[in-house]
């Protein structure tokens, strides 16, 4: 009990399963619709228990590229691009 | 005859010679209206290793500034290729000196995406630059 505290989803889930495996084929399809209403109610409580929802953003998500650039790698270029700006003064 | 063509091979070289280091010593020079613009303020260097502009420029100007964007483009992608980089990091890296260069009064491109004008302390760079 003190299971669904903490997240009722997972706990409902198991125990409809149970129930599905014992009472055999013939009422799947009733077993399926209460395992369906069992996890609506869980989702319910989920929203009103400590589960952490997870939302989309409303805003577009922006990448910037240049975090992408390590500092190892402007190590590494830098004495080359320093001779490549020197000897391309007209456009530097 | 050896001497006669050797002499005529030394003619043509001495001729050819300035033809060679004529456009040479034009590439070398920056272009005046690109000059002036950077002196007073009007562009800028950014951190990508680019031209920004810092006001408005005029169609002259923006032909002229365009035009070095794309060269630049050129070089660098030419040059981080050689080096097994990618353009962005070769022009990131470019980006990071050439802000280092500005002179006293020129302007660069701080970290937070401001134009500063550059003073004779160190500019504010990104802290990846060296």
């Amino acid at each position: 009990m003190s299971r669904l505290t903490h997240c009722p989803l997972l706990t409902v889930h198991t125990g409809t399963a149970t129930i599905a495996g014992s009472k055999g084929r013939k009422r799947g399809a009733d077993v399926r619709r209460r395992v369906l209403a069992a996890g609506m109610l869980a989702g319910a409580a989920a929203a009103l228990s400590g589960c952490i929802s997870v939302k989309a953003p409303d805003k577009p998500i922006v990448i910037e590229l240049n975090i992408n650039i390590k500092q190892e790698v402007v190590y590494r270029l830098a004495g080359d691009a320093s001779q490549t700006i020197d000897k391309n003064k007209d456009i530097f | 005859m050896a001497r006669t063509t050797a002499f005529s091979a030394l003619i043509a070289a001495a001729v050819a010679l300035p033809l060679v280091a004529a456009p040479v010593a034009a590439l070398a020079q920056r272009d005046p209206a690109y000059a002036a613009a950077r002196a007073a303020g009007q562009v800028g260097e950014k951190m990508d290793g680019y031209l920004g502009y810092v006001t408005p420029p005029n169609p002259a100007l923006k032909a002229v500034v365009d035009d070095i964007n794309l060269k630049r483009r050129a070089v660098y992608s030419e040059k981080a290729q050689a080096q097994k980089a990618t353009v962005e990091e070769y022009a990131f890296t470019s980006g990071c000196l050439l802000i280092a260069q500005t002179q006293p009064g020129e302007k660069y491109q701080a970290p937070n995406g401001t134009w500063q004008t550059r003073t004779s302390a160190p500019p504010q760079r990104d802290s990846r630059c060296l």
